[in-house]
């Protein structure tokens, strides 16, 4: 067999489909054109590998047959990488994309794995890429707008106009680098200024608390004390803002009705004294966990308990929308996962900028919110349907302030044997990392999460992405959820951001550990020891495991392909030792790491200004009008994203996304029973997000989406005695005191909200600094948003209700405390208007629910749907939709039929009751507010009328077009 | 007797215990084993009477749904694997499963035709929930069956294509086209969403000339309970998956 020359150890394969209208390279210029690039008249799409290693003809014969390329779609060709390319015919430009060096590349990871099974022996490493031929006069500006805005992310990404070249990860000299940084000798400018360039986000107290410490312990800091300081006391690990001691500024000046919320000037830690202050008053006994552990978990059926959290990744998705979603889903998975519970659902809330903005009017830096919803929703596809966890339940949402930082809230649920989750580290125990290799990917993240963005973040950042492996996670599940079984370990946590530095260190937080990185398996070489401590590489896990179990621990990684490291023990000295080799590269003090942060002091200022008046227009078409809110992208429907995510694996997903006679109404909330557990119970997820309703107020924005959250889960058949809720601030910049301010009054929200409600707070988080400063110098910051998902229980399955009109003939009501308001309404945003109150939440609003909860437990409800976005006739129309049947309605006279038909309220729902129960149904209703609003037709049309004057009359058609319209599409 | 069921895992390999359900309501045994584990303990296949390649995403579909899992297929397994099927013993391969199947040469098991699995027509990954007429009488799994399946389909790489279209026809003569797409009871005739992925002549699964081995891209194994069905809250309820397996652990119980 022929060799090739050893000059050409690096061989290039490229590989391309047979059919020049390939679905790939369809989509792709459809994006092109979709991106302004008319010019282009075909791009193909293939596909190519650099391959490294000592091969032979007939070694290359064999990858490229059995390996690299399908005969019946592909054809494959080869040569040494550094070869002459060949001729592009006149009127082609070329664009090749290859990841950088070091951004994780499973194609090629699996690529070496499989040549080794196939038994080419020779294949060291390789690398895969894009090629696209783009045909038609594309001008140089073009290409580069379509390679940068399309093709390719530079932040993992590289792209040529030509062949590219191979790069392989740096083989960088092993670094054992530990820089000693002199604190006790810095003033204030020098400490300040220290933080900045380490981009470590302290700011001079907390610094100055550094220094202290080095003074008391007589001695500099290494490099990797003061990240690992930097990363335990970031405000996303440590939530600084929700524990500051606040001063309202403007106490004197509120009027009666604030100063009766906040009767004293300042409010010391708005985490305790708002949310867990609800969950400890409310205090229901089947909560096991509360903001303790990684996740909150209720009972579920008996035998076991259900966990539930939701994080946000809102930072990366920014810079690199499919890594950042990709890895979001990753991280909320492990996070379940160090609950000790098997993840069985995902969902996934998500807000961007306009589809349509002008390409224009973006600020430098930041991504087209078409690219980044692609990039988002690839993410989040690729990881969930890999990893085999159905995405259960979601939404949209479309709004300017989203475009610079948009907000990508990942959730999971996870289900575990009752009690089975170990809490108790021993000393001796061994630190057993298990999962992902550690890599450069991702360093500083939790530090950069706390932080503003600017034009420079995308390349300042590009090490704060990571990129994710749904299969090595999907292995570390197979393994911990076995390891659990088994009793293998005394606790568990994931690594998340701050890596090894935040696991490993909250673990021993209690006890202490020493530990030694050298034994850390890396993807490459050349990481600094403060890199290996604080990588945020995906997939890993943390075990304490007791000595004698390590071994049956390692059978099982085996089975899995999972790797396991031993990286120290857990002793009881109540210090982190972190070694590398010999050398001694962070010993710190529990106490001061964990406890040291000196309290924030902040001051808020609360909104006193009452909002514009509401100014709707005298005439308002209505039919047209409905259909433009059907149109909104935020009502519209979201088919084309949910069919691309996996709803179905695990079999348990009951009350699916989209429901009705031909499978797309919107879902009021999921339903899943769970695999594996017996009996009739199953688990109810829902949520309430508004926006809108937080630029108008954002104390009732909390109450308004705590209420849709419960309505939400209610309408599908939970037990509104048995729902718990979890929270999810997104504000911007907290040291603005108009901004903490809206956050103090969304909190206070919370609170009330879940009194009234009866509905513990079980996990939350809170990403704050979701502002953007662009090029202009100006600051972009995203509207007050808060996101409460619902995590019910259903004691009988059969119970559940879906949204559709089932039957012609049967009775609609509405139910609940109808006070329909404008301000952030959906019809403001059709007509263009701003003014106008938030919706309130009546008090006896759970009056309503416990009600309408008994009404389905007697089987007295056909359909059930709730009014939000869009009031009344949104609702209405949707159910039309689902149902694939007509409504006839009447507003009760003496209404304005504009707030009627299009008003939001809180706490109402429509019901449709079948005639023999209709009385039974009024009846369980009396004393609350019920109004009976017409009838299900088998004529295919939605009627309103008042008075006998006919409002709207729209066939069904018009109604699904509206909803399916133009206006939205992935 | 309760036929004792293979299942085999690979790494990204996630409906295992959905077909695991599944067999165990048909009456089956099931056991999920990792391909380490059977290379591990040199585990005998002979000891199963089925054997099920179940859906997921196996080594992440690197270079091509099922492919790799194929490669350790063929590499470790492949005596094993074609005395088990020599042997005339049911052998299902759902989606990921159909995949591997094909990719490793076992369907549609005539050398005389090129077929693959490949991208959908329309370009991207889709689950919805579909109708399938069983139409093969050769194939044990579907012979007999009267009624639809209604079940969900998840997948990026279901559309079946033959280097030679003829081919299809010659699947269709043979009687080796198991199962196809529907819409209320008729053919798919291509239409998508009915036709979830472009499959020429609807393709949704096919069985090797002896009839024992079965691969099909929708998810019967999803669709055993009433409370799965996506309208059952309209009190629609047909089409479950089970009458499939059943079929299946019938014919093993001779073995």
């Amino acid at each position: 067999m022929t060799k090739i020359s050893p000059e050409a150890l690096i061989i290039r394969f490229t590989v391309r489909p047979l059919n020049a209208q390939d679905p790939r390279s369809r989509g792709c210029l459809a994006d092109a054109h979709a991106l302004g690039i008319t010019s282009a008249q075909a791009i193909h799409c293939s596909d190519f590998y650099f391959i490294e290693g000592d091969l032979s003809e007939a070694d290359l014969q064999r990858l490229a047959a059995e390996l690299l390329c399908n005969p019946v779609t592909q054809r494959a060709e080869w040569k040494p990488a550094g070869a002459a390319p060949a001729p592009l015919p006149q009127g082609v430009s070329l664009v090749e994309v290859a990841l950088r060096p070091g951004v994780t590349d499973p194609v090629a990871e699996e690529l070496v794995r499989a040549a080794a099974v196939l038994g080419v022996a020779g294949v060291k490493r390789a690398a895969s890429g894009q090629r696209y031929e783009i045909e038609g006069q594309v001008s140089p500006e073009e290409l580069e707008r379509l390679a940068n805005r399309l093709l390719a992310n530079p932040v993992i990404q590289r792209c040529a106009f030509h062949e590219i070249t191979p790069l392989f990860p740096q083989e960088a000299q092993a670094s054992d680098t530990v820089e000693r940084l002199d604190l006790r000798s810095l003033d204030d400018a020098g400490l300040l200024a220290l933080s900045q360039t380490r981009r470590a986000a302290l700011d001079l107290q907390e610094m100055r608390a550094i220094q202290e410490y080095c003074r008391a312990e007589n001695r500099d800091l290494t490099d990797v004390e003061f990240e690992a300081i930097a990363q335990t006391w970031s405000e996303h690990c440590v939530h600084k803002t929700f524990k500051a001691r606040i001063t309202i500024e403007n106490h004197n000046a509120l009027p009666p009705a604030l100063q009766a919320k906040f009767p004293t000037p300042t409010i010391n830690n708005i985490m305790k004294t708002y949310l867990k202050a609800a969950t400890d008053a409310i205090a229901a006994p089947w909560v096991l966990s509360a903001f303790v552990d990684n996740a909150g978990i209720i009972t579920y059926d008996g035998q076991n308990e259900v966990s539930f959290k939701v994080e946000t990744h809102n930072h990366p998705s920014a810079v690199e929308p499919f890594g950042g979603a990709n890895t979001g889903v990753g991280g909320v998975i492990r996070d379940v996962l160090g609950v000790s519970a098997r993840p069985v659902a995902a969902t996934d809330v998500l807000c961007f900028g306009p589809q349509d903005l002008d390409v224009d009017s973006l600020p430098k830096g930041v991504l087209h919110p078409r690219r980044i919803l692609s990039g988002v929703v690839g993410g989040v596809q690729d990881y969930g349907n890999k990893i085999g966890i159905p995405t259960v339940s979601g939404g949209i949402l479309y709004e300017e302030g989203f475009t610079a930082n948009p907000l990508v809230f990942c959730g999971c649920l996870g289900i575990a044997p009752l009690n089975s989750h170990p809490r108790q580290i021993q000393p001796g125990d061994r630190v057993i990392v298990i999962g992902g290799r550690t890599g450069r990917d991702g360093l500083r993240g939790a530090t950069f999460s706390s932080m503003t963005m600017d034009a420079q973040t995308g390349e300042v950042a590009g090490a704060s992405v990571q990129i994710g492996n749904p299969i090595t996670e999907k292995g570390t599940i197979e393994v911990v959820v076995r390891a659990r079984d088994l009793g293998l370990y005394n606790a568990i946590t994931d690594c998340g951001a701050g890596g090894f530095s935040s696991a490993i260190g909250e673990m021993s937080s209690t006890i202490g550990a020493d530990v030694d990185l050298s034994s850390a398996p890396l993807k490459y070489p050349g990481l600094a020891p403060w890199e290996i401590w604080l990588s945020e590489a995906q997939e890993r896990m943390v075990l304490a495991v007791p000595p004698q179990n390590l071994p049956a621990l390692k059978d099982i990684c085996a089975v899995y392909d999972v790797e396991l490291t031993d990286l120290g023990q857990f002793e009881p000295t109540g210090r982190l030792v972190v070694r590398c080799g010999g050398r001694v590269v962070l010993n710190l003090e529990n106490h001061f790491l964990h406890d040291g942060i000196p309290q924030r002091q902040l001051t808020a200022r609360l909104s006193t200004r009452p909002p514009a008046e509401a100014a709707l227009p005298e005439k308002l078409d209505a039919a047209k009008t409905l259909l433009a809110l059907l149109a909104h992208p935020n009502i519209a429907s979201k088919e084309a994203v949910i069919r691309i995510y996996d709803h179905e694996v695990q079999g348990g997903t009951t009350i699916k996304p989209l429901t009705g006679a031909e499978d797309d109404g919107p879902s009021d909330a999921a339903v899943l029973r769970l695999m594996g557990t017996r009996g009739t119970a199953a688990v109810v997820l829902s949520a309430g997000i508004n926006p809108e309703y937080g630029k108008v107020d954002a104390g009732r924005m909390a109450h308004a989406v705590v209420d849709e959250a419960v309505r939400n889960a209610v309408a599908v058949g939970a037990n509104p005695d048995r729902l718990a809720v979890l929270d999810n601030f997104c504000w911007g910049d907290p040291l603005r005191p108009e901004t903490l301010g809206s956050l103090l009054e969304a909190a206070r929200g919370c609170y009330e909200a879940a009194l009234l409600h009866r509905t513990p707070f079980i996990s939350g988080k809170d990403s704050l600094n979701n502002e953007y400063t662009g090029h202009d110098g100006q600051r972009h910051a995203i509207a007050p948003t808060l996101l409460i998902s619902g995590i019910g229980v259903m004691e009988d399955l059969s119970l559940a209700v879906t949204m559709d009109l089932k039957k012609a003939g049967s009775r609609l009501y509405r139910v609940g405390f109808f006070d329909p308001a404008l301000g952030g309404s959906h019809l403001n945003l059709v007509l263009g208007l701003t003014g106008g109150q938030a919706p309130a939440v009546a008090e006896r609003t759970p009056q309503v629910y416990r009600r309408l909860h008994q009404a389905i437990s007697q089987r007295l409800v056909r359909a059930c749907h709730d009014l939000s976005e869009g009031g009344l006739a949104v609702a209405a129309a949707e159910m039309c939709i689902g149902g694939r049947l007509g409504l006839r309605l009447a507003l009760p006279g003496g209404t304005d039929a504009r707030l009627a038909l299009f008003g939001e309220t809180t706490g109402c729902l429509l019901v449709e009751v079948e005639p023999r129960l209709a009385l039974a149904f009024e009846q369980l209703f009396a004393g609350l507010p019920l109004q009976y609003m017409g009838t299900v037709e088998a004529a295919p049309a939605l009627t309103i009328e008042q008075e006998g004057r006919v409002l709207l009359n729209l066939g069904l058609p018009q109604l699904i077009s509206a909803w399916n319209g133009k206006a939205w599409e992935a | 007797m309760q036929p004792r069921a293979l299942i085999l895992h690979a790494n990204g390999i996630n409906r295992d215990l959905d077909v695991a359900q599944a067999l165990e309501l048909a009456g089956a045994q099931p056991e999920i084993l990792h391909l380490n584990q059977l290379r591990a303990a040199a585990t005998p296949w002979d000891q199963y009477q089925m054997l099920v390649i179940p859906g997921g995403f196996s080594y992440a579909d690197a270079l091509g749904g099922g492919r790799l899992f194929a490669i350790d297929l063929n590499a470790w397994f492949s005596d094993q694997l074609q005395a088990f099927i020599a042997a005339g013993k049911p052998v299902l391969g759902i989606c990921n499963g159909f995949q591997v199947l094909v990719k490793a040469g076992v369907l549609p098991g005539r050398p005389e035709l090129k077929t693959t699995l490949t991208f959908n027509e329309n370009g991207h990954f889709e689950c919805r929930w579909v109708e399938m007429l069983p139409r093969s009488q050769k194939c044990l799994w579907t012979r007999g069956l009267q009624n639809a399946i209604t079940c969900p389909v998840a997948h990026g790489e279901g559309q079946f294509v033959f280097s030679d279209p003829a081919g299809a026809d010659l699947l269709a003569e043979q009687d080796e086209i198991a199962l196809i797409y529907a819409h209320r009871g008729q053919p798919a005739n291509g239409r998508y969403p009915a036709n979830p992925n472009g499959s020429i002549h609807d393709i949704a699964g096919v069985c090797n000339p002896a009839g024992n081995v079965l691969g099909l891209m929708p998810h019967p194994e999803d669709h055993i309970f009433q409370h799965q069905h996506p309208r059952w809250t309209r009190g629609e309820h047909t089409g479950s998956g089970l009458q499939l397996f059943i079929n299946g652990v019938t014919f093993a119980r001779q073995f």
